[in-house]
């Protein structure tokens, strides 16, 4: 199933990473026979994608380089359990964010609880209305806006920075995310609204119409 | 409809995953109240900005220990395919 069909807040026209190209069927294929070039190939495809999500996960880079290391090194000793139901970077994701869920465990063995009850209640409420007008990203140079991102994300508790990185940045849908975590479909819905609201306020200081222009 | 059951659809709306009655009366709600309006576009802003943002380009330090790691542990050279 296309990511793209489910949420309509995907760009109209996909990023160079988003782009399924159409040898990734046969790279798959060829990979689960052996070929260890085929497997290369795709490693050199995600390993950007997969070392971002490992850094927004465990927030150490230590960690998120083991966890990408382990993740490609499992994929590819896992291949033959792949059976093709879903695209094969979806696949990737699910390995790596078990992965990396285990590096932040093991960290901080006390902190980390994706299933607990979380208070969606009260603190929802924006607060902070401020307009940010037409394209507030252009704002900032490419890498300032990276460094803009990543530390706003940071900012956020495992529990819902984890939902987001998955339903938002990897574009999974909300079955695959919740089957991903163990959590249910509301739960899973109730984290990425606080996530999106959280993250709109950090923002705010960046964005809103007036900063940095 | 009120501010507080618009900010509880919030991510059904981005999504358009609600029923038409219910998607009508949210934008009734948008025409005639700013700062609902705002929280819609700056969320909606909010998620295109990450979604949009490509990943970093791997260290070259961090990319090498990848390509050894695969070495080690597959037996084939690292080749620069990308």
């Amino acid at each position: 199933m296309s990511a793209s069909k489910l949420n309509p807040l995907t760009p109209r026209t996909p990023l160079p990473s988003q782009v399924v190209k159409d040898d990734e069927g046969s790279l798959v294929a060829a990979a689960k026979s052996g070929d260890i070039s085929a497997f290369e190939t795709l490693v050199g495809r995600y390993e950007r994608k997969i070392f971002r999500l490992a850094q927004n996960i465990t927030q150490n880079r230590e960690d998120a380089e083991d966890v990408m290391q382990e993740s490609f090194l499992k994929s590819y000793q896992h291949l033959g359990e792949f059976q093709g139901n879903s695209r094969f970077y979806t696949w990737l994701v699910r390995i790596a964010v078990n992965q990396a869920l285990m590096k932040l465990r093991k960290r901080r063995p006390n902190q980390v609880s994706l299933d607990e009850e979380i208070d969606t209640g009260e603190d929802t409420m924006p607060r902070e209305v401020e307009d940010w007008g037409p394209s507030p990203e252009d704002r900032y140079e490419q890498s300032e806006l990276g460094q803009i991102l990543s530390s706003t994300i940071a900012e956020l508790d495992p529990p819902f920075r984890i939902v987001f990185q998955l339903r938002d940045i990897e574009e999974l849908s909300t079955e695959e995310t919740a089957e991903a975590l163990g959590l249910s479909i509301p739960a899973v819905k109730s984290r990425l609204l606080r996530a999106r609201l959280k993250l709109r306020q950090k923002l705010n200081r960046y964005f809103r119409q007036g900063e940095n222009s | 409809m009120n501010c507080k059951s618009i900010v509880k659809e919030l991510s059904n709306y981005l999504e358009e995953g609600l029923e038409p009655s219910l998607k009508s009366s949210i934008e009734r709600h948008l025409e005639n109240c700013e700062d609902c309006r705002i929280v819609v576009d700056t969320t909606k802003k909010t998620v295109q900005i990450f979604c949009n943002s490509e990943p970093a380009p791997l260290p070259e330090d961090t990319r090498q220990r990848l390509r050894d790691a695969l070495f080690k542990h597959l037996g084939h050279p690292h080749t620069e395919k990308r």
